[in-house]
């Protein structure tokens, strides 16, 4: 049977993996970006926090992803649950260092002719500043599901949903019928579905980010 | 000659509606955390309802910490400021900036909104609604002279230094605050666009009558703008607070000597017109239609060797000797042409440089070119030295002209100079240069 046959004929349950993969990604990094712009915006002003924030992040991300897995298993059991916690903890290290970077990149008389024209704190973060920063943060988004792509691949160990199963099963049953066109299918697909979302990414940039600041 | 607190009064601002409200600064101290001098130490002045007032200094004498206390970008660690009689340190700092004017040097223009975005922002904050924030900013783009179509879409990043400053003052003046604040917001654009951005400032105050409080480093800057000079020293303990020719004619102190800098003289000049000034009106006329042996008579009656020849409108044309009398037959084509001419509206600095140019003396036309007298450097040198014997009597009384603006101050009661009157009252158009 040819790799196409092969998809042609499990095509149901590779569409349905798929989607479960994509979303599982997109939900994580959302999550991730909510988590790393409220960190990013409590430490960005300060340089110990910065570092602070940005060294623990970078940590995370040295854990290599079978341990963490291994780690999370015994504290929230099999299933998506550690998988998507994994997830969200490798994301937010490039979430968290772009919205720090971007934030500290705003010009201060950008912020200072805000406060001096009388926005309120508030406004000043959330109509100039994040505004400003966002291309910095989006991008941080982009990387972070980038990364996860592959990552919830090997999420699939702790039964994680997705497209990692495909993969794995394929490479345990290898030699047998049809394992090599498994594990291609499922790499295959992760490829192909991490272009789709670089589209989408290259979209919402373009919907998101002011003409005024656009690259 | 700190402040002496002198009532708000200026015959200039008369002509202008004063919007501005008259600031209070007394005993206002600022001591950074950390540092053990304070950067601003216990300075009172009276920034006068209407009035451009300038702070100037050297770097780092605390000009910006002592603007930015006025709306409270930075909290003073003691005294007391009032705006329009309202204590600032009591109101809410957000509400007290949207009524305050903010334009600052690097424009600090919003990126990621278009011109027309930043302008509304202000009154975005105070709720207007959409239609009036539309005309508003409309309006304010005439202002401040950018064609509203051309511009209105534009991203700041798609300007000039010098556009962008003009949308910085535009936002600043958005919600037509009382009081405007502004800290050497010309200071980064070519000096060209700078004298630009300066005579149209002077225009719109003209017009507006804000309370300006205009920091820059630069001394010229603040003798060309201000209506009142404060020269700050170490901790903006003010050296001297007056008008720009009283400074000029009389610094207070070596330290304010050394700020005006050399050419002080020239610097006066710079305020005066030649309308301000008594000319003589020396020169024998006579126009080409007139007999060469007539004008030879009138000549020798009055015991002039030359004669300025005024073509119909009286505009001045050439200058005969009487040696060329005796063998013309005719005025036309004889003698030599009158080189550089003054207006009435001409600087004293302008004046003089026609002067030298002219070797002594040089003639001074009206506003439609016709002859009304000659200035010569007596009477530059004259004026000077009347300026310096008014303000070293301790009495100043800042009453001068300090209007050197594109129009502005110096277009109302534009009339004929002293020693004038040829012609020019039967003109209704004269005064629109
Ligand atoms: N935020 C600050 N913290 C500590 N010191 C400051 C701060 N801002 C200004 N200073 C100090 O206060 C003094 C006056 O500064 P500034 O008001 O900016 O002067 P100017 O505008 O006349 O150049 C300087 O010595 C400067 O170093
Ligand atoms: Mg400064």
């Amino acid at each position: 049977m040819t790799l196409f046959d092969y998809v042609a004929d499990r095509w149901d349950r590779l569409a349905l993996q798929s989607w479960l993969h994509v979303s599982e990604v997109v939900q994580s990094t959302l999550l991730a970006a909510v988590i790393g712009v409220l960190i990013g915006v409590a430490v960005y002003r300060s340089p110990v926090g910065s570092a602070v924030a940005t060294g623990l992040a970078s940590t995370i991300l040295t854990i290599p992803s079978f341990a963490l897995l291994g780690l999370l298993i015994p504290v929230f059991g099999l299933g998506p649950t550690p998988a998507v916690v994994a997830l969200v903890l490798y994301a937010l290290l490039p979430i968290t260092r772009n919205t720090i970077v971007g934030l500290a990149g705003v010009d201060p008389a950008v912020t200072d002719a805000a406060k001096g024209i009388g926005m309120g704190r508030f406004s000043v973060l959330t109509r100039v500043e994040l505004r400003l920063a966002w291309p910095a943060i989006l991008a941080g988004m982009r990387v972070a599901t980038q990364m996860l792509m592959g990552i919830a691949v090997i999420a699939a160990y702790a039964k994680g949903p997705g497209l990692g199963g495909e993969v794995f099963s394929g490479l345990t049953r290898a030699g047998s019928a049809n394992a090599t066109n498994q594990a291609l299918a499922g790499t295959l697909g992760v490829v192909i579905l991490a272009l789709l979302l670089e589209g989408v990414y290259f979209l919402i940039a373009r919907f998101t980010v002011s003409r005024g600041i656009r690259g | 000659m700190a402040d002496k607190g002198e009532p708000a009064v200026t015959p200039e601002s008369t002509d202008a509606a004063v919007s501005g409200v008259e600031i209070q600064l007394e005993g206002v101290t600022k001591r950074y955390p950390g540092s053990a001098e304070p950067a601003v130490n216990d300075v009172t002045m009276t920034i006068p309802a209407g009035q451009l007032v300038v702070l100037v200094g050297p770097s780092g004498c605390g000009k910006t910490t002592t603007m930015r206390m006025i709306n409270r970008l930075i909290e003073p660690t003691s005294g007391r400021i009032t705006i329009g009689g309202e204590d600032a340190l009591e109101l809410d700092d957000v509400r007290l900036r949207r009524k305050i004017g903010y334009a600052i040097q690097q424009a600090g223009l919003f990126p990621h909104f278009t011109v027309a975005q930043n302008i509304a922002v202000v009154p975005g904050l105070l709720g207007w609604n959409k239609k009036r924030i539309a005309e508003r900013v409309d309006e304010l783009m005439d202002l401040v002279g950018l064609d509203v179509a051309q511009f209105r879409d534009r991203y700041p990043r798609q300007l000039s230094g010098g556009q962008q400053q003009r949308v910085g003052v535009a936002r600043a003046l958005a919600a037509d605050p009382p009081v405007l604040l502004m800290d050497e917001p010309f200071g980064a654009v070519d000096p060209i666009t700078r004298g630009n951005l300066q005579d149209e400032l002077l225009r719109l105050q003209a017009d507006l009558g804000k309370t300006i409080v205009f920091v820059t480093h630069d001394f010229d800057e603040a003798v060309k703008l201000g209506d009142r000079i404060a020269v700050l020293g170490e901790a903006s303990t003010i050296q001297q607070y007056d008008t720009p020719e009283a400074i000029l004619a009389n610094p207070a102190n070596d330290m304010v000597a050394g700020f005006v800098g050399a050419g002080a003289s020239l610097k006066q000049l710079t305020l005066l017109r030649v309308r301000d000034v008594d000319y003589p009106d020396l020169a024998l006329t006579a126009d080409a239609g007139e007999s060469p042996s007539e004008l030879r008579t009138r000549m020798a009656r009055a015991g002039a060797t030359y004669a300025l020849l005024v073509d119909r409108r009286r505009r001045p044309q050439r200058w005969v000797h009487v040696r060329n009398l005796s063998s013309a037959t005719s005025l036309a084509n004889i003698g030599r042409s009158v080189g550089d001419t003054v207006s009435t509206q001409s600087t004293l600095q302008d004046a003089l440089e026609a002067i030298l140019a002219e070797g002594g003396r040089a003639v001074v036309t009206g506003t439609r070119g016709e002859y009304v007298g000659m200035i010569d450097i007596e009477t530059v040198t004259g004026v000077l030295a009347q300026l310096r014997e008014e303000h070293e009597a301790a009495g100043t009384d800042g009453a001068g002209d300090t209007g050197d603006g594109a129009g502005g101050r110096a277009a109302a009661g534009d009339g004929v100079g002293p020693a004038g009157g040829a012609g020019a009252a039967a003109d209704p158009g004269a005064g629109a240069s």
